[in-house]
């Protein structure tokens, strides 16, 4: 599939929330975000990618939380008061994402999303939705769901064994 | 209309599967000599109901067997002919047909036309065949070209029934009573179908299993155990309803989030004392022992006596009796043990296994027993009851014990570690290794040597223990022990460095505190330790579960090892601390996250923070020491 139909088919949602990682802007699509809160004290859990931060209680439920910043090398790693997860809700799953902070909610047109040009990025290009330009900012359109269920984030199980 | 119809056809499927399962425990009990007419019309409304519910969903398949056979059965309740042992197998046979139907209609397996047609004929050849004997009136015309294939059957068929008709048997007293009892309503409140929960707990029990005894044409069953049970259960049954496991799980959920919300306010308010706290104190205790009950209620909910894996035993020792040539009477007790539901499902493949294997291997044929002045019917006992916290299931039977001798010669013969010194529970032990048997033949039924292991590897899944008692010449006795619950566990709370892990009570054998002495070392990097003479392997938990940035844990502080057993080996866990002994409601990790090796699952402490349970089998099994080390 290529980019272009990507924007066709998939960008019609068309509000984002927007969240920094380093000096770049990203967006995600604002439907697959359950919540937002502060960043606390996780279980971790040995044998995993650095990245995999642990497990958080969420109101009952077994929650891993990611942190974006280490999985990209992007940014400083602190967890303070100001430290933002982002808690996502993918197709019955919850995930969070630690990211650097959030900005604010954008709505964009179809018009103001630009197909990805190829080039290496941190992020694979084939997690992209896009580039979004709204004044003189660029956002980085993420599709998020495809990022974490890729196999690299180590969160599902590889091959379904049951 | 189809798309209309498409949302009812999992209750109907349902319904019809306890339809199926009603039809056969009643079957099974229904007495051939002196049928109770109660019996015998649930037997037909449980058919009728089928036929109905085929009918309107367009089933015709299964309509068309059900026709045949309610036709008979209606004939059978209204006294026109008499019931024979060939009519209950036909009748059996109709309802493995109309389940093999039912299951393709689900979408599983597939339908042999031939035994589609195959019963349908041998119900109407029996239906003819009566009607051709001597006092009955000619109804039926034959259609179908095939019942002459079945005729030689039902020359026989009917002296035999004529025979039983003899008045000298002189059981009709005896018999007349126990099953007398009425119970309408009963082909409508078999509930115990998957996936759904029954309220109350208490449940109805089909009469027919009441019995729980199949030997097959014994005329005086010598324990009726069930009696005193019935009018409770009629009880049970009219105030029940059918609630969706997924609302009785999300219940469970959140009573668990109260508890441990509740756990929170206890650790939050613990240093507000004197007189101005005294109501809020008095209050939390209050709370406390309130969702506390509200847990144990809820989790009781989920609970299910062990009667609906029971149910399903005396078919198949019928099956199995016949098919070998044994005489056996399944004796079933404590039926009405609650288990929880997600055990009650797993726990009938093994409990088949065992059954097959007393059975087979077990009880002796009937001249065998006979010569050793037993009586020729032998006993296959299930019994289940609640001890210390869990349920144990015993299957055992007065066959002829486990041959220690063999046992070990086959285990040297497959290369088994073994020698003659082991003691009876070591021996016993090797059946359960991977491609055990000492079946000199294999048959049908058992003796692949595929089966103790995995009946073994079942219950440990469940969290339980399985051993076994032997005595030759008097039976075997197999004794599973299981957790109540799967969505509760006690567990130990041990520290490592700042993470908690939770260790299950149940594999759990005993606590030492590490010392130079007890500690040895092998080729500098496995690590032995001493207890009471005896070697097990030690494992540091912090290295088993590295986590960045906790600090060294081994061996500057003096830390504590807990003994734990897991598929027969004993481990000892090094941990920092132990924190203290806690019921934990257990959380998958898998709803958000993955299975993680080692680890069962995760649990939610007081604090609200996240624990991880350890699954002590991986642990034990990645110690690469010999498993026994008897000094």
């Amino acid at each position: 599939m290529t980019n272009q139909n990507n924007l066709t088919s998939e960008v019609t949602a068309n509000e984002f929330l927007v969240f920094t990682l380093g000096s770049e802007e990203y967006g995600i699509d604002i439907l697959k975000v359950q919540e937002i809160r502060g960043y606390e004290s996780v279980t971790r859990i040995a044998n995993t990618p650095d990245f995999i931060k642990g497990v958080i209680n969420l109101r009952g439920e077994i929650v891993p939380i990611v942190d974006l910043r280490v999985r990209f090398h992007l940014g400083d790693v602190r967890y303070d008061e100001f430290t933002v997860v982002i808690i996502l809700h993918l197709v019955g799953r919850l995930v969070g994402m630690v990211v650097e902070g959030v900005s604010d909610v954008l709505t964009l047109t179809p018009a103001q999303i630009r197909p990805v040009p190829d080039f290496a990025a941190t992020l694979d290009t084939h997690y992209l939705m896009g580039l979004g330009t709204v004044d003189q900012r660029m956002l980085i359109l993420v599709d998020i769901e495809r990022l974490v269920k890729s196999e690299d984030m180590a969160l599902i199980e590889k091959t379904v064994t049951e | 209309m189809s798309i209309d119809l498409s949302q009812f056809f999992q209750v109907f499927f349902d319904e019809t599967e306890e339809h199926l399962l009603a039809l056969e425990t009643l079957l099974l009990g229904v007495d051939r000599m002196a049928p109770v007419g109660e019996d015998l019309n649930a037997i037909f409304r449980a058919v009728h109901s089928i036929k109905g519910g085929s009918a309107t969903f367009g089933f015709n398949d299964m309509t068309e067997v059900t026709h045949v056979l309610e036709n008979l059965l209606d004939r059978v309740r209204k006294s026109e002919i008499i019931l024979t042992e060939g009519m209950i197998n036909a009748f059996l046979e109709a309802g493995d047909v109309l389940r093999m139907q039912l299951a393709f209609h689900r979408g599983q397996g597939s339908v042999d036309p031939g035994a589609v047609q195959g019963i349908q004929a041998k119900l109407t050849a029996l239906a003819s065949a009566v009607d051709s004997a001597p006092n009955s009136n000619v109804t039926s015309s034959v259609e179908n070209s095939s019942v002459s294939v079945f005729s030689g059957e039902i020359k026989q068929k009917v002296p035999e029934s004529v025979a039983q008709n003899d008045p000298g048997d002189g059981f009709f007293e005896s018999l007349g009573e126990a099953p007398s009892e009425p119970d309408p309503g009963y082909g409508f409140f078999v509930d115990l179908v998957p996936p759904v929960v029954t309220f109350p707990v208490s449940h109805s029990e089909p009469v027919g299993s009441g019995q729980g005894l199949v030997g097959l044409a014994e005329p005086d069953p010598p324990e009726r155990i069930f009696r005193g049970r019935r009018a409770t259960d009629q009880i049970g049954a009219d105030s029940s309803i059918r609630v969706n496991v997924e609302k009785v799980d999300q219940l469970i959920n959140l009573v668990g989030e109260l508890v441990i919300t509740q756990a929170m306010l206890a650790q939050a308010s613990e240093h507000l004392e004197g007189v101005r706290y005294e109501h809020l104190q008095m209050a939390l205790r209050q709370l406390e022992r309130n969702s506390r009950n509200l847990q144990e209620a809820i989790l009781s909910v989920r609970m299910l006596p062990i009667s609906v894996v029971f149910n399903r035993f005396p078919r198949l020792v019928r099956d199995l009796t016949t098919r070998l040539g044994k005489q056996v009477e399944l004796k079933v007790l404590g039926e009405s043990t609650e288990l929880d539901k997600g055990l009650i499902e797993k726990i009938s493949d093994p409990l088949t296994h065992l059954i097959r294997n007393s059975i087979d291997h077990g009880i002796e044929m009937p001249e065998q027993r006979h010569a050793l002045q037993k009586p020729s019917f032998g006993t296959v006992t299930l019994n289940a009851y609640h001890r210390g916290g869990a349920v144990v299931i015993e299957v055992s039977d007065d066959g002829g014990g486990l041959p220690r001798d063999k046992i070990l010669d086959k285990a040297r013969e497959q290369g088994l570690p073994c020698h003659d010194a082991m003691t009876d529970a070591e021996v016993w032990n090797l059946v359960f290794e991977p491609g055990f048997s000492t079946a000199d033949s294999v048959t049908e039924i058992s003796g692949r040597g595929v089966g103790m292991d995995v009946v073994k590897r079942n219950i440990h899944q469940m969290g339980g223990r399985i051993e076994i008692d032997s005595t030759v010449g008097l039976g075997t006795r197999t004794t599973i022990r299981l957790p109540l619950t799967l969505a509760i566990l006690d567990g130990l709370l041990v520290a490592v460095g700042e993470q908690v892990y939770v260790l299950p009570l149940i594999s759990i054998l005993e606590s030492v505190q590490l010392t130079s002495e007890n500690l040895r070392t092998i080729s500098g990097d496995g690590r032995l330790l001493k207890v009471r003479g005896e070697y097990v392997p030690l494992i540091v938990l912090g290295e088993k579960f590295p986590v960045p940035g906790d600090r060294s844990l081994f061996p500057e502080s003096p830390p504590i090892a807990v003994i734990v057993e897991a598929e027969g080996r004993k481990v000892a866990v090094c941990v920092d601390a132990l924190l203290g002994q806690q019921q934990v409601v257990i959380k998958s990790l898998e709803t958000h996250f993955r299975k993680l090796v080692g680890v069962s699952g995760a649990t939610i402490l007081g604090d609200g923070r996240v624990a991880l349970i350890v699954d002590p089998a991986p642990l034990a099994h990645e110690s690469q020491f010999s498993p026994t080390g008897v000094a």
